[in-house]
């Protein structure tokens, strides 16, 4: 487990570079930057893990790497080179539609928080996976069906020959999911993205679902980019982590030493704020204080900063993502090194 | 007065619906002490809400009795019962969804005050102006409209204005789980002081157990309706005794990317409450189910002082 974690990564490895992404809603001054400068990397057969709290950019991010951002949506510059499964690398952020339906599935696919709201309540599970082996592969209906049941077989839904044919709402959230996770995976593709695909299940039912990705990972040898707010999740499933603040990455890190060397105060303050394992009955938790301010009013320099306790003047000049140390990266004037969190 | 503020005892809600009969909460029994808060945990559809809204009687319980500070409330008339609610209130997950979005916050928050005929205009003022201080927003937050305000200071606002009629007892349903952590962390500590300095009992009903063992000094875990274990929350959180609990407890995932996994996955979903398994409601997936489990349902074992769980093979599995 820790071995691969701690793999080597050489440039050739990388399946998806992010460089200076920035994105925004509305026209001319009504413009918002929902996404400033956002850059990260993930290496393939890994998992980077996106974590932020809410109104981030974690989804926006995903979206934009889909080309499905809403037409109220705009990538206002930076590059998404992603390295196709026959080694060539395509820059997303200049991808067409068509460029793009051939890329879905077989390249990237996505799997979102809400199973009931992406799958169509009027077709069967089997039809609706089956649709997306149509868009790649020319299969008869007999051997299109046949994988279906093996990929719902592999997701382990008990009963795969006879639930092809059940309709969404004869299945449980967790069922439902599992069914999300078929489809995402039957064109096998090199990049799996995840946005919150475990938030809206019972923890028992989360606990099954993180335990079948990581083995279908293996079994796959796909790159997962894994969207979250909870650091839990994080230390259990990534290889690498990327927190975001308010549109931009703060921090970016192997995930051991993330949590062994925190470096940006965001995320000091956002493992501070977890009730976790070793708290005596009296120790406290320390909060953040106040809280995220909207997109319209983020002060000039560190977003953070009217929330820092180490905030100076200097925060007010623009700051970037700077390595600090061999592969950890931090958005912070100062270097907080080492020191516990 | 002396003695838990709140006594329940063979509470049970029944459901009847065109598809059956629902079990939401069966045969239940639990005390609140003063000054103390009382965690709920379970899964979705366990019965957290029902259990909390019939406490408070905002639903009529089917059965059992409901003591509060010594008086049955399952048995009191309409005005007894008006009284009374001043003494107990709830907070809801997102407080602003469930209230009128044309009344501003001062308004909001001076509602009950209004309706019970306390104090005069100015009076009320300044108990709105304490009451948000309190909460960590400041006075001249009273006169701007909720959509304004962000999730944790809607929360704040949710909790002075169950504040305001000075109750003994707050129910918290899933108070925090909207909330991002940073937020959520601070509630939770809000809640903390307001239970040491106003003296509060509170029931806190989260699908976090993690966020209820910070918060609770009880815990009471139900699932499908029934109670599986009830105890000191450092019993349950870790001399667990009963396998659901133990279960529940191994699939939160801990952020420490060293912590060792050795989870106990519960394989399956909840079965349906409109046909609970005979027996033992947990035992279809029950890692430790015998034969002996299918026939009536668990009695409560005292393990130790108000610990007790609901698991017919307690003493085998883990020597109590
Ligand atoms: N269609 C849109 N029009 C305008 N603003 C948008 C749109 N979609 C997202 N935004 C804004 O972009 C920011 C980032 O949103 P995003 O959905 O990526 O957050 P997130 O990190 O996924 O949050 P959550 O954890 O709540 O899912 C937010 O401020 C959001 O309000
Ligand atoms: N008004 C109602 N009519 C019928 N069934 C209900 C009603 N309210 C709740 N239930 C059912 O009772 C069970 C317990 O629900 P609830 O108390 O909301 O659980 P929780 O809060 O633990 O998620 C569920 O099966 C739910 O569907
Ligand atoms: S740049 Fe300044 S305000 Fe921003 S995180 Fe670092 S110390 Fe805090
Ligand atoms: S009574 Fe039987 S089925 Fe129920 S929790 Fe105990 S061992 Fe499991
Ligand atoms: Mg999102
Ligand atoms: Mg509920």
């Amino acid at each position: 487990m820790t071995g691969h974690r701690e793999a080597m990564r050489t440039p050739g490895d990388t399946i998806l570079s992010v460089e200076g992404l920035s994105v925004g809603f509305g026209r001319g001054t009504a413009r918002v930057a929902a996404l400033r400068d956002v850059s990260f990397t993930l290496g393939r057969g890994r998992t980077l893990a996106l974590v932020g709290e809410s109104g981030s950019g974690k989804s926006v991010t995903s979206l934009a790497l889909m080309g499905l951002l809403p037409p109220s949506g705009r990538i206002l510059s930076g590059r998404l080179d992603f390295r196709t499964p026959d080694g060539r690398v395509t820059d997303l952020a200049r991808l067409d539609g068509a460029g793009f339906r051939a890329l879905r599935g077989p390249g990237i696919s996505m799997i979102f928080q809400e199973p009931m709201s992406s799958l169509n309540p009027l077709f069967t599970i089997g039809d609706q996976i089956g649709e997306m082996l149509l868009l790649h592969q020319d299969l008869r209906a007999a051997e299109r069906r046949r994988r279906v049941i093996e990929m719902l077989e592999l997701v382990e839904i008990p009963g795969a020959a006879a639930r092809v044919d059940a309709y969404p709402h004869e299945l449980s959230g967790g069922m439902r999911q599992r069914v999300m996770i078929a489809m995402g995976l039957i064109c096998r593709p090199a990049l799996l993205i995840a946005d919150e695909p475990t938030t809206a299940l019972d923890v028992t039912i989360q606990a099954q679902i993180l335990d079948l990705m990581r083995r279908l990972q293996k079994e796959l040898g796909m790159s997962i980019l894994f969207i979250t707010h909870d650091m839990g999740v994080v230390a259990e499933m990534a290889d690498d982590v990327a927190v975001m603040y308010a549109g931009a990455v703060v921090e970016q890190a192997g995930v051991l030493d993330l949590f062994d060397r925190t470096r940006h105060p965001y995320t000091r303050g956002l493992l501070a704020s977890i009730p976790r394992e070793g708290l005596g009955p009296d120790d406290r938790l320390v909060p953040i204080p106040g809280s995220v301010p909207p997109l319209s009013a983020l002060p000039p320099g560190c977003a953070f900063a009217p929330r820092c306790p180490h905030a100076r003047p200097a925060c007010r000049e623009p700051v970037s993502l700077e390595p600090k140390a061999p592969g950890h990266l931090s958005a912070c004037i100062f270097d907080f090194a080492g020191e516990a969190a | 007065m002396t003695g838990p503020l709140l006594q329940v005892r063979n509470l049970t809600k029944r459901f009847h619906t065109p598809a059956g009969t629902v079990h939401a909460v069966e045969d239940v029994s639990f005390d609140i002490p003063r000054g103390s808060i009382m965690g709920l945990v379970g899964e979705s559809g366990s019965g957290k809400t029902t259990l909390g809204r019939a406490l408070l009687r905002l639903i009529q319980p089917t059965s059992g009795q409901i003591r509060f500070d010594g008086t049955d409330i399952a048995a009191l008339g309409a005005e007894e019962m008006r009284q009374m609610r001043r003494r107990m209130q709830i907070i809801f997950q997102d407080p602003m969804s469930s209230l009128n979005p044309r009344l501003k916050v001062g308004d909001l928050i001076a509602e009950g005050l209004r309706a019970f005929g306390i104090g005069s205009r100015t009076d009320r003022r300044d108990r709105v102006a304490a009451l948000l201080e309190e909460v960590g927003l400041s006075a001249d937050h009273m006169n701007r409209w909720p959509h304004a305000f962000s999730g944790g200071q809607r929360q704040r606002i949710g909790i002075a204005r169950a504040l305001a009629l000075e109750p003994e007892f707050i129910v918290a349903d899933e108070s925090v789980s909207a909330l991002d952590v940073s937020i959520q962390a601070q509630v939770l500590n809000l809640l903390l002081e307001l239970r040491d300095r106003r003296n509060l009992t509170m029931l806190f009903i989260a699908h976090d157990l993690s966020v209820v063992n910070y918060l609770c000094d009880r815990v009471a875990v139900l699932y499908l309706g029934r109670m599986m274990e009830i105890g000191p929350t450092d019993r349950v959180h870790r001399a667990s005794a009963h396998p659901y609990t133990r279960a529940l407890t191994s699939a939160i995932p801990q952020p420490d990317p060293r912590a060792a996994r050795n989870r106990q996955l519960l394989q399956g979903d909840i079965p349906s409450p409109l046909a609970p398994p005979s027996g033992c409601v947990f035992r279809t997936r029950c890692p430790h189910a015998a034969p002996g489990c299918e026939a009536g349902a668990p009695q409560a074992r005292t393990i130790s002082a108000h610990h007790q769980s609901y698991c017919k093979r307690t003493e085998e599995l883990y020597g109590h």
